[in-house]
């Protein structure tokens, strides 16, 4: 007998009642100003949430933060953002990216409760890029934040990336004596530009 | 019994402020739950939707696993299957040499410790280590977490200093937080970009899609997973929802009840290997389904590992993870691992003070408290009491049981007891009084003082009798 049938069988000897799968439609909360409610999140989880008029703005932004300024390598896969000179398709192995400074990558839209971004690896060759960059930035259209939780997963489907991932502020720990550190392994900051008018 | 609570946990108290500062430490984190729970309108209905999902999954357990395997083989993944501990880690084990694989990155993953898979891979000269920063922590001083999601919480910042300068030769004294964490982040980077492989746990897995998600604060399970090509996730059976949409229910739950974060940093999808690398998936039994087969106690396969029951519990706060002797710690510990080995754990349900506090703050709604109490009465029925406590209960219910008999005791004991000298009360058979005064024994019975005020027609008299013997407590 494989472990595979002993486990089922061992599960399948005790038959349960069939129990009801519970209705997801329900009244969750909602915000009246969502983008200020996804920035306040943002904020408190240690991200910075910067509201840009269009996407060419987004260059002045970056340059008034250090981290980027002084960015050696950088990796944009933003359309028309930043100065990339790391070309992601040109790198045969992720661990190249060891030194990457910068990554600018597109979000997919947000959630307004907890400040997360959604981020697929479609058109992204080394996942890596989003988690071995010293610093991140995001782009995001305005318009593309949802309330909550269920409303993000009724957008969501997993057939076309295999790698998908809510982002909320840049990576930390309090894992000593329960002061928060900002920068554990993954990037040092976490910046989000929300494009009021995408097109 | 191999592992006795209250004997590992004197141990731990007997650093008075260091008990007080951990009792502290969880309470804030206890804290920050609330703060969080409390932002959310619908909080109580989110915790019933995830008891009913997860009630209803393990309904149909069997069925949901095929289900699981089937799409996650069709995403490419290989799925293995683990009826032990033993055979999960020869399957792991088999997996990474198959590949030639010399060091592997871990990120936090309960169920590797439950199976003990590091020393068993580095006893066939496999490199481990362990990325999360907690568990890397307890992993340098040779120890096992304390806590299912703070894993290095009964650490002082100082300790972890002298542990760094050891293994990370960090400046002697060193002792701030940031400079320390900024030395593991460089220490661990040179592990991420030398690992052959990475092993993560899974939060959850997604039967109708075949995919799982990974919740860090870190980051570190996914560079672990994102540099080498393969990538090998252990899961218990019981990690599985149904629907890719009761991810909304259990993600809005996990951290905040966890750390009171409104989400994790990173909340991973892994569906399939990623192109040009390699998945495998280990689905493991070790246990659950026994408890899965038992009414009273299957709820607690419903746990999502968040650690709230940890950080809100009494007992927890004051005795330390490791008074526990388990892999998972405090409440919630102590019903699975009687479920494992009654003998060995059968004194976990009675460090317990019966609050229900757990209860309160379980995000899936397990009745915590009911469970323990269930185990006592299961241990009892196993003849698996410590004589001491065997003895002494027989003896309560029999006082307790005969009203004569209950009167003459209590008589015995008002004319006797306050006349014994203090060795004849505080000694080792009276474990309740070593670190507490007996209250005053009243000169009456409450029965003699309710019979001699009917007689008087005067009730003030007695209330008045009752303040005064209170008064006259000695303050602890």
């Amino acid at each position: 007998m494989t472990s595979k049938v002993a486990i089922l069988a061992a599960i399948r000897k005790h038959p349960l009642p069939p129990r009801p799968l519970p209705e997801l439609n329900q009244a969750w909360i909602e915000y009246h100003d969502r983008p200020r409610q996804f920035a306040e999140m943002l904020e408190s989880v240690g991200g910075h949430c910067r509201f840009v008029e269009n996407r060419a703005a987004i260059d002045a932004a970056l340059d008034e933060a250090p981290a980027y300024r002084e960015a050696k390598k950088i990796v944009s896969l933003a359309e028309g953002i930043g100065r990339g000179n790391v070309d992601l398709n040109e790198i045969a192995d992720p661990h190249d990216l060891e030194d990457l400074d910068f990554a600018i990558l597109p979000g997919c839209f947000a959630v307004a409760e907890n400040g997360a971004v959604w981020m697929t690896d479609m058109g992204v060759k080394h996942r890596a890029v989003a988690f071995i960059a010293q610093h991140l930035a995001l782009v995001l259209p305005a318009n593309e934040i949802v309330d909550n939780m269920h409303q993000a997963y009724q957008r969501l489907e997993f057939e076309q990336s295999g790698f998908g991932v809510f982002i909320s502020g840049p990576s930390k720990t309090a894992d000593i004596e329960q002061s928060l550190v900002i920068g554990a392994h993954g990037p040092r900051s976490l910046t989000v530009f929300c494009v009021q008018s995408p097109h | 019994m191999s592992a006795d609570h209250a004997a590992a946990a004197a141990a731990f108290v007997a650093d008075e402020p260091r008990t007080h500062w951990h009792d502290g430490a969880l309470w804030f984190v206890r804290a920050k739950r609330d703060k969080a729970a409390q932002s959310l309108p619908e909080w109580e209905l989110l915790r019933e939707t995830a008891s009913q999902i997860k009630g209803h999954t393990i309904s149909q357990l069997a069925d949901y696993l095929e289900q699981f395997e089937r799409n996650a083989v069709r995403l490419g993944a290989q799925v293995h299957w683990a009826r032990n501990a033993a055979e999960h880690n020869e399957i792991v084990l088999g997996i990474l040499e198959r590949h030639g694989v010399k060091r592997l990155v871990k990120s936090k993953s309960m169920l590797t410790e439950e199976c003990h898979l590091n020393p068993f891979l580095e006893q066939h000269g496999i490199a481990v280590v362990d990325t999360d920063l907690g568990e890397r922590i307890v992993q340098l001083a040779g120890e096992a977490p304390s806590h299912i999601v703070l894993p290095a919480i009964h650490k002082k910042k100082e300790d972890v200093g002298e542990i760094f300068h050891r293994h990370l030769h960090t400046a002697a004294g060193a002792s701030d937080p940031k400079y320390l964490a900024e030395a593991a982040r460089q220490h661990l980077r040179e592990k991420f970009m030398e690992a052959d492989a990475g092993l993560t746990g899974v939060n959850f897995a997604i039967a109708e899609t075949g995919g799982f998600v990974v919740c860090t604060n870190e980051g570190n399970a996914d560079l672990g997973v994102s540099l080498p090509k393969l990538h090998v996730a252990s899961m218990g059976i019981e990690k599985l929802i149904p629907r890719a949409a009761d991810l909304g229910v259990f993600l809005r739950l996990l951290a905040r009840s966890a750390t009171g974060q409104p989400i994790t940093t990173y909340s991973s999808h892994f569906h399939g290997p990623r192109p040009g690398g390699e998945l495998h998936i280990v689905l493991v039994d070790n246990g659950r389904s026994e408890i899965l087969a038992s009414d009273e106690f299957r709820r607690s396969l419903n746990c999502i590992r968040c650690g709230a029951c940890m950080n809100t519990c009494p007992v927890y706060r004051r005795s330390g993870g490791h008074s526990y002797g388990t892999t998972v710690p405090g409440p919630i510990g102590s019903i699975l691992a009687p479920a494992r080995d009654a003998a060995a754990h059968g004194s976990l349900p009675f460090a317990c003070s019966l609050c229900g506090s757990c209860t309160d703050v379980c995000p899936v709604k397990i009745d915590l408290h009911h469970q323990l109490l269930a185990w006592r009465k299961e241990i009892a029925h196993r003849g698996l009491l410590p004589r001491s406590k065997r003895w002494s209960m027989k003896l309560a219910s029999l006082v307790l049981g005969n009203s004569r008999l209950y009167t003459l005791a209590g008589k015995l004991a008002r004319a006797i007891v306050p006349r014994l000298p203090r060795f004849m009360i505080y000694n080792r058979l009276n474990a309740w009084g070593q670190k507490r005064e007996l209250p005053v024994f009243p000169q009456q019975s409450f029965r003699e003082l309710y019979r001699l005020s009917r007689e008087q027609g005067n009730g003030e008299q007695v209330a008045t009798d009752f303040t005064d013997a209170a008064d006259e407590r000695p303050k602890a």
